[in-house]
């Protein structure tokens, strides 16, 4: 369908919707609810079995001293919230928790928000070859396999011989072993700025030009535009971009395979202490306690964004 | 081909919404039906109901002998073109128009021929290899009409057939739709919001309101008696003139209207009570010379063009309009005082109710 | 007012460069190691031998686990496609009890249980179902992890089409699996591409999944067994390293300039917001 004919479409559909037509019929498509509900079902069965099983297991584990192995594993016993009482007295856990914070408000919030907002900015104006170039970059570090990227990332940060080192004239920095958190949050800021400049180059396209030229025209300048214009009328999609990077971000596991939390501990964020305690050091049920209270916060941002979107519709 | 009989039809959705309320029709064989009517008063609900897209909650329909309440859409035999066509934007013209024949499991060539036959009545020969989303609006509403008329309906269901042309296409499209419609011969229901599209093309009309037929009649029938305030109102391209009046003993008097004070009447019929009463003509029924048994004496406010006529607003003395339309080159002047005499015959008189009260034509 | 526009050009100039620099630089590992005929760590000018590829194509894993990625990418998106089409067909257009409920359980699971924060108990879960070191285990965790995000941006898109296409087809006698065969399916198909193409972007890059799941070296994926390419003193063996980086990068790249070019990689009116 070309695009005239689809707008056409649209606007018959609204032309519609305004004459009173049917607002929401209850089956449209004559199936019949049972039949419905047997469509619905096969997603809804592994949904449940992936998602919400290992979600209540994430409890159940938690309140046992289960191990990977030994007696524990064949005879786990009911220890009460001591995994939580553990982890709070436990200045690895704190360390780690404030590891995080760092990792999510440098690489997401500050990092990707401020590049990709400054990319799509900039790249309205620029020649199409310089934008596709910049885009096409950007994108690939986005999209290409945590592995490979993972592994260009120490290649160029190595002291021996990476290209950074060569760049900056620090000869033997081992950059990732001298400043493992900075090393992270650069390394997702490249990683993730994408989504945000995606996001950003829909709201801004989104911005009626006339509003704009009329602020241009009145002598606003780059900043008074910004300001003025652009802002409040991005403003939804700020909030929408800060949650979604602040969540994928508190969840991320490739720090993993740049530092695998080291240098004892420098950079062990979350969800590698949930593994270096729970599937590295076998203590299933100390790192299930975690794991809960990483749902736990994955819920709080969840709420504020479902609530988001509740409200803007 | 066949009648349709609706009998008590009503559609409530769900949240309590009545779209239909106890509503009975009975659309002739053949015959070219329009549902008229403001937006949101149930005609696209009744032609759903009528199509099995929406299940009754209420009454019986019945497709010639066939009771089809209750029968699922596919099983009722029409055939229905919506309001933006729905061709499937994945399929050609000759696909799109074939599709009723290949879930009858007719075989690929025959419904090609098939296709072809009916594209090339409607003039689509040119465009049987083409995708909807190439045509224009007419020509999207010919292949819809051309895969409506593929499966051989016994009736035809058009939701607001024309309301997605430009204007200047709509009126052909009226006539093509018309004379095609002749042709055919086949029941048809059409849905409209546009009281000339209606008049101009059905055989018959069913003017509704909140669910219900407040009057079903001819074209003619209805433009030029309509049965009640509300069907007056909305009938007509420019609007009816409507004045409170008196009813005393069979004499109306028409408000305070200097020289005009009351004018007797012979209502003949029903027997008409005494009380408030509005007093009804069209503007096309009327003229500004002065003469006849009932004259509005008014100075003209503005006159505007309608093309070979001209639209005379007049304001009387107690601050009423009338509205009359004279033809081009006869209107006065702006400021001049002139006399509204709607012609013998034509004076409609409404009851507190919205009623007509006058069946008779005699207005002495 | 000249001089603050020559100004703010170069200033323009100076941060495009500077983008550059920060998006290409550790990319350009990825183009050069591979050819050349003793990689390091650095960046530097090759000499255009395909000896690492030679390596690459004698070594017992590289080929077994790409077909490995394969398999698990291909299924998981044959699994989240078909089975998210369907739920968010019926979703979008019956309104079944408790469907605003689900949708919005959907939204929050697809967003809290992740893969890091479910991890032992998934690792728990599936050994309990004795499905370690089974692929077809790994496929069911990584559909269901998809699923939902999957139904919800399906039944936006079919949310978006109208019913009057379905409803149509039904006054023609179609029946509810003609609906969607003929109609439905055809239509949403841009938005099926999208699910497929996410799907298979996601599972080829995971690492994760396969990792807690996958034992034997036969078994493991792409992403993972380039973790199993070092010497016996825990040296990177860069000439695998690379050459199998750049054969495992190249679909993902391929799918990029693919979908870029047909479709255009933006995001339209408001999908996320
Ligand atoms: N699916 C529905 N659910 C609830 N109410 C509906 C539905 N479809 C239509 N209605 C309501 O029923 C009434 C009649 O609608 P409709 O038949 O579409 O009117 P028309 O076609 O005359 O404009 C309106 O008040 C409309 O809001
Ligand atoms: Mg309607």
């Amino acid at each position: 369908m070309t695009a005239t004919a689809d707008r056409k479409v649209r606007s018959n559909r609204e032309a519609g919707a305004r004459a009173g037509g049917p607002v929401d019929s209850i089956d449209a498509a004559g199936l019949g609810r049972a039949r419905a509900a047997g469509l619905v079902a096969p997603a809804l069965v592994l949904v449940l079995a992936f998602l919400v099983v290992p979600a209540a297991w994430t409890v159940y584990l938690g309140v046992t001293d289960y191990r990977l192995t030994g007696i524990q594993a064949a005879n786990p016993e009911f220890v009460g919230l001591d995994n939580f009482t553990a982890a709070l007295a436990d200045p690895d856990f704190r360390n780690s928790l404030w590891l995080t914070l760092l990792f999510v408000l440098g690489s997401a919030i500050v990092g990707q928000t401020v590049a990709g907002f400054a990319l799509a900015w900039t790249l309205r104006t620029v020649p199409k070859l310089v934008r596709s170039v910049v885009e096409t970059l950007v994108l690939l570090a986005w999209i290409l396999p945590s592995s490979i990227v993972a592994f260009l990332w120490v290649a160029y940060l190595s002291g021996d011989g990476g290209t950074l080192n060569a760049m900056l004239q620090t000869s033997g920095t081992e950059w990732l072993l001298e400043h493992p958190m900075a090393s992270i949050i650069v390394f997702n800021t490249w990683r993730g700025t994408a989504f945000s400049m995606l996001l950003f180059s829909a709201a801004l396209g989104a911005v009626p030009p006339s509003q704009l030229e009329s602020a241009r025209l009145a002598g606003a300048g780059a900043f008074a535009q910004l300001r003025d214009v652009v802002l409040p009328h991005i403003r939804g999609h700020v909030l929408t971009n800060t949650l979604l990077i602040s969540l994928w971000t508190f969840n991320d596991f490739s720090p993993y395979l740049l530092t695998a939390g080291g240098p004892n501990h420098a950079s062990e964020t979350l969800p590698v202490f949930i593994y270096n305690k729970a599937l590295y050091g076998g203590q299933l049920g100390y790192g299930s306690a975690i794991s809960f209270i990483m749902l736990l916060i994955n819920l709080v941002i969840a709420l504020f964004y479902v609530r988001l979107l509740r409200e803007r519709r | 081909m066949a009648s349709i009989r609706i009998d008590g039809l009503t559609k409530v959705y769900p949240g309590d919404v009545t779209a239909i309320d106890g509503l009975d029709v009975t659309v002739e064989d053949g015959s070219f039906f329009a549902l008229l009517g403001p937006s949101g008063c149930g005609k696209t609900t009744l032609l759903r109901t009528i199509a099995g897209l929406e299940e009754a909650s209420g009454g019986s329909i019945s497709i010639g002998d066939r009771d089809v309440t209750r029968l699922a859409p596919g099983d009722r035999n029409v055939a229905m073109v919506f309001q933006d066509y729905a061709l499937f934007p994945h399929m050609t013209v000759t696909d799109n128009i074939a599709y009723p024949l290949r879930i009858k499991k007719v075989g690929r060539s025959e419904r090609a021929a098939k296709a072809a036959e009916t594209g090339e009545g409607l003039g689509l020969s040119a465009l049987m290899a083409r995708r909807p989303g190439e045509l224009s609006g007419g020509q999207q509403q010919r292949v819809a009409l051309a895969r409506a008329m593929a499966c051989q309906p016994d009736v035809f269901l058009l939701d607001e057939p024309l309301s997605n042309l430009d204007a200047r296409l709509r009126l052909e499209a009226r006539t093509f739709l018309k004379r095609l419609q002749k042709d055919l011969g086949v029941t048809t229901v059409f849905v409209t919001h546009d009281q000339s599209e209606a008049l101009a093309m059905a055989d018959q009309i069913a003017v509704m309101e909140a669910g219900r037929i407040r009057q079903l009649g001819t074209p003619s029938e209805i433009f030029r008696r309509p049965a009640n305030t509300f069907v007056a109102n909305f009938i007509g391209s420019t609007p009816m003139n409507m004045l409170p009046g008196k009813l005393v003993g069979g004499v109306l008097q028409v408000g305070a209207l200097e020289g005009v004070d009351a004018v007797a009447a012979g209502w003949a019929g029903r027997e008409a009570p005494d009380g408030e009463v509005t007093v009804a003509f069209r503007p096309e029924y009327a003229r500004v010379d002065g003469k006849g048994p009932l004259v509005f004496e008014g100075t003209v406010e503005t006159t505007e063009s309608l093309g070979a006529s001209v639209l005379v607003t007049a304001r009387t003395d107690d601050g009423q309009r009338v509205q009359v339309v004279v033809p081009e080159g006869e209107e006065p002047e702006v400021g001049a005082v002139v006399g509204v005499a709607p012609a013998s015959g034509r004076v409609l008189v409404y009851d507190a109710e919205g009623e007509l009260l006058s069946p008779s034509s005699s207005v002495p | 007012m000249r001089t603050r526009s020559v100004v703010g050009r170069l200033a323009l100039v100076a941060f495009l460069a500077a983008v550059l620099a920060f998006w290409a630089l550790p990319m350009l590992w990825l183009v050069t190691a591979p050819f050349d005929s003793q990689p390091g760590l650095d960046v530097s000018w090759p000499d255009w031998t395909l000896a690492n590829f030679q390596k690459l194509s004698e070594n017992p894993y590289a080929f077994s686990s790409l077909q490995n990625s394969v398999y698990l990418a291909v299924g998981t998106m044959l699994g989240v496609t078909a089975l998210a089409a369907l739920a968010a067909y019926s979703l979008s257009r019956v309104r079944i009890p408790g469907r605003n409920g689900i949708l919005y359980g959907l939204l929050l699971l697809s967003s809290i249980v992740t893969g890091t924060a479910a991890m032992v108990p998934i690792f728990q879960l599936m050994f309990q179902l004795n499905l370690i070191d089974d692929r077809s285990g790994v496929i069911l965790v990584l559909t269901g992890g998809l699923l939902p995000a999957a139904i919800f941006i399906l039944k936006d898109f079919m949310d978006a089409t109208p019913k009057s296409y379905e409803e149509s087809a039904r006054v023609f006698g179609a029946s509810p699996t003609q609906v969607l065969r003929h109609v439905v399916l055809p239509i949403v198909r841009p938005g099926l591409a999208t699910i497929a193409v996410w799907a298979l972007v996601n599972v080829w890059s995971d690492f994760l999944t396969a990792y807690i799941l996958l034992r034997d070296p036969a078994k493991i994926p792409a992403g993972v067994v380039m973790y199993t390419f070092y010497s016996e003193g825990g040296q990177a063996n860069l000439p695998l390293i690379s050459a199998f980086s750049l054969v495992y990068a190249l679909p993902v790249v391929a799918l990029y300039l693919f979908v870029n070019r047909r479709y255009g990689f933006r995001f339209h009116g408001g999908i996320k917001s």
